[in-house]
């Protein structure tokens, strides 16, 4: 996991738990639709990467963030 | 353009009933209230005064303005005596010349007759009035008791005071008192002993005087005047512009004598300042004439080299050919830009274009990240648009004025001033600020209430004001009901009462003891008109946009927003944070706040500039330069923008900058960022260009031209050389068609045009069909949106935490006298006021660590380590920091971290988790900072042309 990769994993968390008072379903969306509408695609590609990735230490919410993201991509 | 001075009424405006009168057999109508002497100005009657003058409350010391009213015995002051219906006033008689020339007589005996050397000649009150009386010759002689023997006070750099040529009409004091509000003059002694005196006599600058001016404009004769008509002489045509500093946008008249500026004096027309200025606009403008300035383009390979001058051609050529190289080998989003908030609207728009058009990605940020971005993102979610809903006018009739995060006095002094004033009339305050700012507790004012909370905590004391509000039934139903999306209301107001958001549930971490914030709340919501201004201490935090959100949730819950005197008021820090962020200047957004996925804005866009646009958004400027280190991101093209120096860890914006193959900068100055350019650019000052710059209450005001640049070409000039140098095909002549452009392709701009700038003198945006005035309330009837959208803000602490190692918070703000990075006020006679920046400890944590007033000490968080001299004080709480970022030798940013807003990564500079203990010098960084910073500034000149 590079930093950058880090930087993106904490980011995500940090906006999951910002939506985290909407329980955990409304807020994976929520934060899902934040990152679509806010991150530039090589940030969202570094994302659905990491998913693959073994070494790759991410909670839960932000892997089904993550997971929904990759499934949102535009194919390229 | 030839000079005249300002139209002068003698008293101030008064709205009332109209009146109507006769004066010297003229029929006038006024509104109720007016004096005689503003009635007879109406109708071009000018009546001889000394003490009176529009920006100040009539006084009647002088005696100059007598006249003659039909059935009244006497000869009234016409400046005191209001009008009066079928009133018949006489303003010339005989008899009324022989008064006012016997006092004339009286205060030119006491005056030295030096007038043809004097540098008031021909731009004096004292010399009109004498002329218009007829005084041919003084029969009380010059050699009785006189003030012509008083010593001048050269103390202050900008204006000089010489009590020989005072009249003590005490116009100073007045405009001091009521104008400013600082209330640094008096009167000493009395009768003819009378004399003005700076604070306790210790001159201007040991004085309180914050330097505004005020006091030099309202002097009738040359006892006060500035430095600058002492060298140059008196102006021979005057030029109206605007301000380059803040985002209060006061205007100007730049007075000039030729091609020189000769000051700087508010324009009374202005609708921003109303003829008042603070100390940066007014006098600290010679950064722009400054020999650091640099005048010739230069390229480097690396940045270890010298820079080399060479010739605009080929530094854009360069550019461009960097540029394209590194897309074709890195692909297209590999390179962006960021815009300048200095620069003008025209300017931004043409930066985000070339980006957008010419990159072809969306790779454009802009400094509003690092200050009011989560504004943005907070206000376009509750009430559906990017902007403060409010002019400054608004302040007039606010009732109660909540302070959060923000010190106007210093930051936005002429809107401090106007605060100031309200306060004086009586209106409440309560300030919500960790450090106990001017405002708290100044001359006639006092706030009812301060907070001082616990960095980081804003959130959480919001929403327990909220508690309050909702569980003790303050909340406006009828508003909410009518105005508000009722289920997001529903959902909020069952978050806010719970229990554990209550004042009580809170004290601990807020530090602030529950009685207080439920006195405030209930203030706030019960005193009439409430008005919030926020500045950065509300977005620079990890929850910024959460904060801007629950104050937008208080303003609706208590029907404070879309009416006069109330209101969300951001405060903007720029002279044109607003416009570059209407200008398109965010990744994910086109101008006018448009997100770049939607595919009608794009689509309008691509039709007008015939390319197709990315509908993905670009990188923010934490991105790119993470992006920049991973090597993914390669170049870069930054306009009047000191990144190094003013965004967060300094360390880590270095290492990024130093990744990137070709940087470009524009500026003025060879600034801290350019110490890793490969490419400068010299940039244009504000005089030296047309344009448009919007204030932080969206008025758009014109920015004119008043001397050629001395770089060569205005900025937007640059813009356009590269663009076409990168393949477009751009064909601007002026400023005035980009704002077409800007109009044809944004709706809230669509009745903008500089002819309109120029016939009403600025306008607020949304203006077009739907408000052909322009718009001074936002929401008057509904929201932007439609319903305001109340947001559940539930706190969520920083992850910046003390501890045993770094067990202070440090919080960062601004002064006065200095501005931002410095780069301009640090190049001006400023520097008398704040030559360095200063660490603010309370005496308790500084005793603790054995630290005296001014000694050296180490700053250390867990980013770096920076040394300053301490300033002990209890305006800070113990346990709290403070510092300003102005100067490069401190690098306060070399302390603070990466964290940052969650929603929109604006730095959380007002946290950091810090230690401080004794030290003896520079930290290990400063140094080799210092080293590398003369190394890479090094200059080789252009090779004589062959
Ligand atoms: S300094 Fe100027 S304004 Fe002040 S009292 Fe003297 S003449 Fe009047
Ligand atoms: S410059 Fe401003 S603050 Fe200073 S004395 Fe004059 S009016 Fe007061
Ligand atoms: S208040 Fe702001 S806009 Fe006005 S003069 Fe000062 S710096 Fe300029
Ligand atoms: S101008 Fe009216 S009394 Fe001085």
């Amino acid at each position: 996991m590079t930093s950058t990769d880090e930087r993106l994993a904490y980011m995500a968390a940090q906006i999951l738990r910002n939506f985290a008072v909407k329980g955990q379903k409304a807020a994976i969306e929520a934060a899902t639709d934040h990152i679509v509408q806010f991150w530039d695609p090589g940030m969202k590609a570094r994302a659905s990467a990491m998913l693959g990735d073994a070494g790759t230490d991410l909670s839960e919410d932000v892997r089904a963030v993550f997971e929904r993201l990759r499934q949102e991509q535009p194919a390229r | 353009m030839t000079f005249t001075r300002e139209k002068d009424f003698g008293t101030p405006e008064k709205h009332g009933e109209t009146v109507s009168l006769t004066i010297d057999g003229q029929q006038v109508s006024v509104p109720a209230g007016t004096s005689i002497m503003r009635a007879a100005a109406m109708v071009d009657t000018a009546i001889p005064k000394l003490c009176a003058t529009d920006s100040l409350e009539s006084f009647g010391s002088c005696r100059m303005c007598l006249v003659e009213i039909d059935g009244r015995r006497g000869y009234p002051a016409s400046c005191t005596t209001p009008v009066a219906p079928d009133m018949v006033v006489r303003t010339e008689t005989d008899k009324l010349r022989k008064l006012r020339r016997g006092v004339m007589e009286l205060y030119i005996s006491d005056h030295p007759l030096d007038c043809l050397t004097c540098s008031a000649n021909g731009d004096c009150e004292l010399q009109d009035v004498a002329g218009s009386v007829g005084l041919r010759d003084v029969r009380f002689g010059y050699e009785g008791a006189s003030h012509l023997e008083g010593c001048k006070d050269e103390s202050n750099p900008y204006f000089t005071f010489d009590p020989a040529k005072c009249i003590v009409c005490s116009r100073c004091v007045r405009a001091c008192d009521e104008v400013q509000g600082t209330l640094a003059l008096t009167v000493d002694g009395r009768g003819f002993a009378s004399k003005i005196a700076a604070s306790q006599d210790e001159g201007f600058l040991a004085s309180e005087c914050v330097s505004c001016g005020a006091c030099v404009q309202a002097c009738p004769t040359s006892a006060l005047i500035e430095n600058t008509v002492i060298e140059k002489g008196t102006p021979d045509k005057s030029v109206v512009t605007t301000c380059a500093y803040c985002g209060v946008g006061c205007t100007f008249r730049a007075e000039m004598r030729g091609e020189d500026l000769v000051r700087m004096v508010p324009w009374k027309e202005g609708k921003a300042n109303h003829g008042h200025s603070c100390v940066k606009g007014r006098f600290a403008w010679g950064y722009a004439q400054h020999r650091d300035r640099i005048l010739n383009p230069m390229v480097r390979s690396s940045v270890d080299e010298p820079w080399r001058e060479v010739s605009w051609d080929e530094a854009i050529a360069h550019v461009a050919s960097e540029f394209r190289r590194i897309q074709s080998s890195y692909g297209t989003r590999a390179i962006g830009g960021i815009t300048s908030s200095r620069c003008t609207n025209e300017e931004t728009f043409l930066v985000q274009k070339l980006i957008r058009q010419g990159f072809g990605n969306n790779n454009v940020d802009t400094c509003a990240r690092v200050c009011h971005s989560p504004t943005g993102y907070g206000l376009k979610t509750t009430f559906g648009t990017s902007a403060g809903t409010q002019d400054f006018d608004s302040v007039e009739q606010a009732d109660v004025v909540l302070v959060i995060g923000a010190n106007p006095t210093d930051g936005h002094p002429v809107f401090g001033s106007r605060l100031k004033k309200r306060l004086r009339e009586g209106a409440k305050l309560i300030v919500v600020d960790p450090r106990r700012i001017d405002l708290v507790r100044s001359p006639h004012i006092e706030a009812a209430h301060h907070l001082p909370l616990r960095p980081g905590t804003n959130v959480a004391l919001l929403t327990a004001m909220a508690h309050v509000i909702v569980t003790e039934g303050l909340v406006d139903e009828t508003y909410v009901r009518e105005r508000c999306d009722g289920e997001a209301y529903a959902e909020w107001a069952a978050f806010a009462s719970d229990p554990a958001r209550s004042p009580e549930a809170i004290e601990d971490l807020t530090g602030i003891p529950a009685a207080d914030v439920r006195a405030a709340a209930r203030l706030y919501a019960t005193g009439g008109n409430g008005a919030i201004y926020y500045g950065l201490g509300v977005t620079e935090h990890s929850q910024g946009s959460s904060t801007v959100m629950a104050i937008a949730n208080l303003a609706m819950a208590t029907g404070n927003v879309g009416k006069p005197g109330a209101g969300v008021n951001p405060l903007r820090g720029q002279n044109n944070v607003q416009g570059s962020c209407d200008m398109g200047s965010f990744p994910h957004e086109l101008p006018g706040y448009r997100h770049v996925s939607d595919s009608a804005t794009r689509a309008l866009f691509e039709a007008d500039w015939g390319t197709v646009l990315d509908a993905e958004p670009g990188l923010r400027i934490p991105n790119m330069l993470d992006a920049a280190t991973d090597g993914t991101f390669k170049g870069i093209f930054i306009q009047g923008e000191d990144i190094l120096q003013s965004d967060p860890n300094t360390k880590h914006v270095a290492a990024g900058l130093a990744a990137m193959e070709c940087v470009v900068v524009q500026d003025l100055f060879l600034n801290e960022t350019a110490n890793y350019a490969h490419v400068f650019l010299p940039g244009s000052t504000f005089l030296e260009k047309d344009g448009t710059f919007t204030n932080a209450e969206r008025r758009i005001q014109r920015v004119r031209k008043v001397m050629e640049p001395k770089n060569g070409y205005a900025d937007w000039e640059v813009v356009q050389l590269v663009a076409n140098a990168m393949g477009l095909d751009w064909t601007y002549t002026h400023p005035s068609q980009v704002m077409d452009e800007i109009a044809r392709l944004t709706p809230t701009f669509a009745g903008v045009n500089y002819d309109v700038l120029d016939e009403r003198g600025s306008v607020q945006w949304p203006m077009n069909a739907a408000a052909p005035e322009g718009t001074p309330t936002m929401h008057i009837d509904h929201f932007v949106r439609g319903k305001g959208l109340f947001v559940v803000t539930d706190y969520v602490p920083t992850d910046e935490r003390t501890g045993p190692r770094f067990p202070l918070l440090l919080t960062t703000g601004r002064i006065l006298s200095q501005y931002n990075v410095g780069a301009q006020t640090r190049r001006t006679p400023n520097e008398a006021w704040h030559a360095e920046d200063r660490l603010e400890i309370h005496p308790h944590d500084a005793e603790n660590r054995g630290v005296r007033d001014g000694d050296w000490v180490s700053l250390r968080s867990r980013a770096g380590e920076t040394t300053l001299r301490a300033l002990i004080t209890d305006r800070v709480a113990p346990g709290v920091v403070y510092t300003t970022f102005h100067h490069p030798d401190t690098q306060a940013n070399v302390i603070t971290t990466d964290f940052s807003d969650w929603a929109t990564n604006c730095p959380e500079y007002k946290v950091t988790a810090v230690q401080v203990a004794p030290s003896n010098g520079p930290s290990e960084w400063q140094q080799s900072y210092r080293a590398q910073a003369e190394q890479s500034r090094r200059i080789e000149p252009a090779e004589p042309a062959e």
